[in-house]
C-alpha cells in the first residue's frame, strides 16, 4: 500500500537532465535524461564501453560531466543541484543517504579491519559514538545479510566472494540509504553464489523502499531486480521503458541482438 | 457501468532486426470491450495472436497504434501510451495475469511465491501466508511441499502453484493464459470452479483456454481473434 501510493504521488528523487561527458573528442555518453522515483529501481544494460559506468559515475558525482547536470531531492525535500553542493554536503550525502556497491568489494570494503568495523564505521562517521550499539547494529546487519556473526571480527580478506559482497551491501545498508548505485554487483561471483545474492538484493530492496540504478550487462539480472531498463550503446540511451517490455518486445536492433544473445537456462 | 477493458483498434507488428528487418504482423484492429463479472474467452488457432493480446492488455508488449483502456481506480487509463510507473501501477492495483509457465525466483518457498502479491499489496506477512495456505490446499497442493521452492515440482503442481499466485490477490482484471493446460480433471474443475467465484466479485478476466469443455464453463462471451488477423 505504501509503495503504491509513494510511487503514484511522490516526487522524483533523482532527475538527469541532458547528461554529456566527453573525453577529448571521445564522448562517453551523450544527453542522458531521466527520472528515478523513491523505490524505483532502474537498470542500465549494455555491453563493455556503452558508457554505462560513466553514466553510473556522473550520476554518483565522482565524475564532473561535461554538459547537463544530475539533481537530488535531499532528505529536507529541497532538490538540489549535485554539482552545486560543497564537498562536505556531498560527502555526508555518501556517507548516509547514498550507498555505491562495487564489482570487487575491495573497492568498497577496507580488507584489513574486521567486518564489524566495516559496517560500523559508516555509523561512527555519522556521529554514532556508543560501541555497544554500534556492535549491535552490526550484527544486525550481518544477520540480514546471512553472515554468521561469530565472523564479525574477522576480516574481509578472509571471507569467501559470495561473503564480501554481501558484507559491501551490509556496510551500505546500515546507515538507512534512499538511494545505492550498484555497478555489476553480481559480476564476479558463481552461478549459485549469484542467485543468492540477487535474492537477497530483491528482498532488501523492496523492504527498504531503495530506490537503485544497476549497471549490468546481464540481463536476467535486470529483469529480475529491475522496474525499469535502459538500453546503451555508444554513450547514448537507445532504448527505455518496463524492464519486461524491453525484455520481452525488444525494438531496437542491438537490443534485440542483446535478448537474443541470452542462452537459454 | 462503463467497461473494466476498453480496446480499440490495437495493433502490433513485430520488426525483427536481427532477420533482415522482416515485418511480421501480429494483430491488426483489435477492439472489444470487458464488463465487470464478465469473462471473455479469446478463441482462435495457435499463431493467432491470443497470446500476444493478453500480453498488450497487461502492458508486456507495447501497441505501434490504438487504444488500451484499462479501468484503473475509477478513471480510464490508456496502457498504450502509459508510463513506466503507470503501468506498474495499474499492475500492482488492478490487472493480474496468470501465466503458462511459473516463472518464479530460485530459493524462495512455495508458500512465498503464492503469498507475495498479497505482502506487495500491504497485507501482513502472516494473514497472506495462511490465504496462499488455503488456495494451495484447494488446489491440492500437499502441506509438505509448501516450504520448498517450486523449482523442482511437476509441470501441473507448478502451474496450480501459478493459479494459486494468480488468483490470491483482489484485483478488478484477471487475464488467464492457458490456465488448465496440464492439470486432471479434477484440478481442472477447481479452476472453474476459482473463475465463477472471481465473477461473482465482479472481477473482469479475458481467457486463452483450449480445451473446449472448459471453455464452454467459464465464457460469458467469445472474441474470434481471427477477424484480426493481421496477414488477412
Amino acid at each position: 500500500m505504501a509503495e503504491q501510493d509513494l510511487l503514484e504521488t511522490g516526487q522524483p528523487l533523482l532527475i538527469a537532465d541532458s547528461l554529456s561527458k566527453s573525453y577529448g573528442r571521445i564522448a562517453a555518453c551523450r544527453d542522458v535524461s531521466f527520472s528515478l522515483y523513491p523505490g524505483e529501481v532502474l537498470a542500465i544494460v549494455g555491453e563493455s564501453g556503452s558508457g554505462k559506468s560513466t553514466l553510473l559515475q556522473l550520476l554518483s558525482g565522482q565524475l564532473a560531466a561535461s554538459g547537463g547536470q544530475v539533481s537530488y531531492r535531499m532528505r529536507d525535500g529541497i532538490t538540489r543541484d549535485l554539482a552545486a553542493l560543497g564537498e562536505a554536503e556531498r560527502r555526508l550525502l555518501f556517507r548516509t543517504d547514498w550507498g555505491f556497491v562495487h564489482q570487487d568489494p575491495a573497492q568498497g570494503l577496507r580488507m584489513a579491519v574486521s567486518a564489524g568495523a566495516n559496517v560500523g564505521e559508516r555509523l561512527m562517521a555519522v556521529g554514532w559514538n556508543h560501541y555497544g550499539r554500534i556492535r549491535e547494529s552490526a550484527s544486525d546487519w550481518l544477520t540480514r545479510v546471512e553472515i554468521d556473526v561469530a565472523r564479525i571480527d574477522d576480516a574481509p580478506r578472509t571471507y569467501s566472494g559470495g561473503m564480501r559482497q554481501r558484507l559491501q551491501i551490509a556496510r551500505n545498508l546500515v546507515t538507512g540509504p534512499r538511494l545505492v548505485f550498484m555497478d555489476e554487483p553480481t559480476g564476479g561471483l558463481d552461478v549459485s553464489v549469484q542467485a543468492r545474492l540477487l535474492d537477497l538484493l530483491r528482498n532488501l530492496v523492496a523492504e527498504l523502499h531503495l530506490a537503485v540504478v544497476i549497471v549490468t550487462h546481464d540481463l536476467a539480472v535486470a529483469r529480475l531486480l529491475s522496474h525499469r531498463v535502459m538500453v546503451m550503446k555508444g554513450g547514448r540511451v537507445i532504448e527505455t521503458g518496463l524492464t519486461d517490455q524491453v525484455l520481452d518486445d525488444p525494438r531496437e536492433p542491438y537490443t534485440q541482438l542483446l535478448v537474443s544473445s541470452i542462452l537459454p537456462p | 457501468m462503463p467497461a473494466m477493458i476498453d480496446i480499440a483498434d490495437a495493433n502490433k507488428t513485430f520488426t525483427m532486426h536481427l532477420q533482415g528487418g522482416i515485418e511480421l504482423p501480429v494483430v491488426r484492429g483489435v477492439t472489444f470491450q470487458v464488463q465487470l463479472s464478465e469473462c471473455v474467452v479469446l478463441s482462435g488457432p495457435s499463431g493467432a495472436g491470443k497470446s500476444s493480446i493478453l500480453k498488450m492488455i497487461f502492458g508486456n508488449y507495447r501497441c505501434d497504434s490504438g487504444r488500451i483502456g484499462i479501468r484503473h481506480r475509477g478513471a480510464l487509463i490508456d496502457l498504450a501510451t502509459a508510463e513506466p510507473r503507470q503501468v506498474l501501477n495499474v499492475r500492482r492495483a488492478t490487472i493480474g495475469y496468470v501465466s503458462q509457465f511459473l516463472r518464479a525466483v530460485p530459493r524462495v518457498a512455495t508458500i512465498d511465491v503464492v503469498a507475495e502479491p498479497l505482502i506487495a499489496g500491504g497485507i501482513g506477512r502472516a494473514d497472506a501466508q495462511a490465504r496462499a495456505g488455503e488456495l494451495l490446499h484447494r488446489l491440492n497442493i500437499p502441506q509438505r511441499l509448501w516450504q520448498l521452492p517450486p523449482a523442482t515440482f511437476s509441470g501441473g503442481e507448478q502451474q496450480r502453484v501459478n493459479i494459486a499466485r494468480g488468483f490470491i490477490s483482489d484485483l478488478p482484471i484477471l487475464l488467464l493464459d492457458e490456465p488448465t493446460a496440464s492439470l486432471d480433471a479434477a484440478n481442472r474443475a477447481i479452476v472453474v470452479e476459482l473463475v465463477a467465484e472471481k465473477k461473482r466479485q465482479g472481477v473482469a478476466m479475458v481467457a486463452i483456454v483450449h480445451d473446449d469443455e472448459i471453455r464452454h464453463l467459464i465464457a460469458d462471451r467469445i472474441v474470434d481473434v481471427t477477424s484480426f488477423a493481421a496477414a488477412a
